[in-house]
């Protein structure tokens, strides 16, 4: 763990190069080999005619951005709720706050045929505010706070509620199938940049003001009794941080769907990266988040080609040992 | 003290203990179960009537038509939902008995995801989008190695109960994650027909199915039976347990392999059914408060029960579509386990 600032900021250095490396490994690798050349020339001339930088400036970088958003959206969404909560276990994924958001993305596109993500943004923040008043309602145990298993089997409960019902709209709209699969897998690809570009801000806002509340979060991890002696409004702070949270996850579910696990792991390197100041573990979450999914990402298209594996695929793949190993850890001191 | 009907096998290897009131309660279960069947068996997007079935059934020629639908779409269907509703009820039971915690059921531990996966992988090897005869081991196979994976990860000099819970939803989220990467890779038919197996249909149920998951369910619930005294010393917690004679840890592998094969079958059979295996043992929990004995019964009977009535919803609710009876059982399921949770807190 690197402990002064000076370390610490050269780590939060590193991690923006390995995110620079993913980012430009996302444009460069996929079916259609390109080479830099391309790549240079689709940022400082582009010429739609040539198919090399079709591919790259219509196909891979939105898909590029996309991920760099959702993933940096959702790592600290994990930040947040893992603070919030005070369970290592704790991320929107797994205490169903993302089934929440796709529940009701699921309703407004099969139902009443919304496609565009400034419609369906709404629905995915009503459905992740709803599970997550569920989830915080069924995990607190009056006077003792939030239990840490009670959440999770709160948030798996959710979840299967939620997905029971999505999955029964798909059954029932089988026409639309294959591209509900997808969303339910989670997907970052086939989405114009236009379409989701009013929704970037939203990330990007909840990212800043997520920064500003760090030095608010690390007192959130005292005892209740502290913070409040320490002159904190602890309810103003839990309810602005579950906003953001809401917001942050909700926003990545109506652009990317179901991508779950990076919200966990992510947390978990930033904070054995650069410690549990808040301050410094919210853009390197940022950061690493980002860099994990176009890095996923890459490898969903590399895996088995012609066709693409889904992300939220690759990141459950990698994400299910350090649940295991997280829960072992738990369960014991529980 | 109230009478007790006791039956006891050669040397006291097993004792079975009923209370008449529950046998009472069991008899009722039973004849509501036939008369459902038989509701069953007169819906149907070919609606016939009760008079008409006994004519058919008894073998009048005019009526070969309904005899057809009757004998080899409906009935085998509705045994079929009969048989895995009872073996999921039997290995919820089974489970939360095992791990002492109301929230345990196959889908919630990871077992139903193991089935379904290794079911799902199988599909995809031999290209087929309907049944193949390798579907079934291969399922219990797979139930087989997740709860040998789940009992070896959460072993730590024993197993802790919340630990086998966590881990077992951390192995039913990798696993579902396999799942949807073999929907992904393999061809558009062979996906979308183990997705619906998946979400647990009965709509093509054979006799030959029946058949297959007959003798499992049957000698699952008469095993359950002989060892359920066994459950209820683990209640009292396993030290009293041990104390009191029972050889816990043979036991509690005992209850396991059941747990898993009965769960295996039916996922073989009838698809990823959720929720059953929850509901059915907190209703029979309801009915009568103690002994295992009544409650094995009570709950496999309430599995048959809530799974044929989620299959008759899903067939004749939205004629002529067909809907996968697993969708049923969780609308009412995942708000029951909701409403768990909410009592829970409230204990504690």
């Amino acid at each position: 763990m690197l402990m002064t600032r000076s370390t610490r900021a050269a780590g939060l250095l590193g991690g923006i190069a390995i995110a620079a490396a993913a980012l430009f490994a996302s444009l460069m690798f996929g079916h259609i080999p390109v080479s830099v050349a391309d790549l240079y020339r689709s940022v400082v001339a582009y010429n739609p005619g040539d198919l090399e930088q079709l591919v790259i400036r219509s196909e891979r970088l939105p898909r590029t951005l996309i991920a760099l958003a959702v993933g940096a959206g959702l790592a600290v969404a994990g930040v947040l709720m893992q603070a919030l909560t005070r369970n290592p276990l704790a991320s929107p994924g797994i205490l169903g706050i993302n089934a929440g958001a796709l529940f009701l993305v699921v309703v407004g596109a099969s139902l009443f045929g919304l496609t565009a993500p400034t419609q369906l943004i709404w629905l995915a923040f009503a459905g992740s505010g709803l599970a997550a008043m569920l989830v915080y309602f069924l995990g607190h145990e009056p006077g003792r706070g939030i239990s840490p298993i009670r959440t999770v089997l709160a948030g798996v409960a959710l979840t299967a509620l939620f997905m029971s019902f999505s999955q029964g709209l798909l059954i029932l709209n089988q026409e639309r199938f294959e591209s509900m699969l997808f969303w339910i897998a989670g997907s970052v690809s086939g989405r114009s940049l236009e379409a989701v570009a009013p929704l970037l801000p939203l990330i990007a806002g909840g990212l800043v003001f997520s920064l500003l509340l760090g030095r608010q979060l690390n007192l959130l991890g005292l005892d209740d009794e502290v913070t409040q002696g320490l002159g904190l409004n602890v309810a103003q702070i839990r309810l602005l941080t579950g906003l953001m949270v809401i917001v942050l996850a909700g926003t990545s579910v109506a652009i990317a769907g179901m991508i779950g696990f990076v919200g966990l792991i992510v947390p978990h390197i930033a904070r054995g990266l650069l410690g549990t100041d808040h301050r410094w573990l919210i853009p390197g979450a940022a950061v690493i988040g980002g860099a994990l999914l176009m890095g996923s990402d890459t490898l969903a298209r590399l895996l088995i080609p012609p066709r693409e594996v889904p992300i939220g695929v690759v990141t459950a793949l990698m994400g299910t040992p350090l649940f295991l190993h997280l829960a072992r850890r738990v369960g014991q001191s529980s | 003290m109230s009478k007790t009907l006791v039956l006891r096998g050669p040397a006291d290897r097993w004792s079975v203990r009923i209370q008449p009131a529950v046998l009472w309660v069991c008899l009722g279960l039973a004849g509501l179960l036939c008369l459902s069947a038989l509701v069953s068996l007169s819906l149907g997007t070919y609606p016939t009537t009760v008079p008409q079935i006994i004519q058919a059934l008894s073998g009048s020629e005019d009526l070969s038509g309904i005899r057809l639908i009757l004998l080899e779409i409906r009935l085998p269907r509705i045994l079929m939902a009969i048989l895995a509703g009872g073996a999921l009820g039997l290995a919820g039971l089974l489970l939360q008995g095992l791990v002492q915690n109301p929230l345990a059921s196959p889908d919630v531990v990871g077992i139903t995801s193991g089935a379904s996966a290794a079911a799902v992988f199988t599909l995809w090897i031999t290209g087929s989008a309907g049944g193949t005869p390798l579907l079934v081991p291969a399922a219990i196979g797979g139930a087989l190695v997740v709860t040998v994976l789940l009992v070896m990860l959460s072993w730590r000099g024993g197993v802790s109960p919340t630990r086998l819970v966590l881990i077992g939803v951390g192995l039913a989220a990798g696993l579902s994650a396999v799942t949807t990467l073999i929907l992904v890779v393999s061809p558009d038919a062979t996906a979308m027909s183990a997705y619906i197996w998946l979400t647990g249909s009965l709509y093509a149920a054979r006799w030959n199915d029946v058949f297959g998951l007959a003798p499992v369910v049957m000698g699952g619930l008469a095993v359950a039976i002989a060892v359920a005294r066994h459950l209820d010393l683990h209640a009292l917690g396993t030290d009293l347990a041990l104390a009191l004679g029972s050889s816990v840890n043979r036991q509690r592998l005992v209850h396991l392999l059941l747990a898993v094969l009965l769960a295996g079958g039916a996922v073989a059979y009838a698809g990823a059914l959720g929720f059953i295996g929850l509901l059915a043992p907190h209703m029979a929990r309801r009915i009568i408060r103690t002994g295992h004995v009544g409650l094995t019964v009570i709950s496999a009977l309430l599995g048959c029960l809530i799974l044929l009535w989620a299959d008759l919803a899903g067939r004749v609710m939205f004629i002529p579509r067909d809907l996968p009876a697993g969708l049923f059982v969780a609308g009412v399921g995942a708000p029951f386990f909701v409403f768990l949770l909410y009592r829970l807190r409230r204990q504690s």
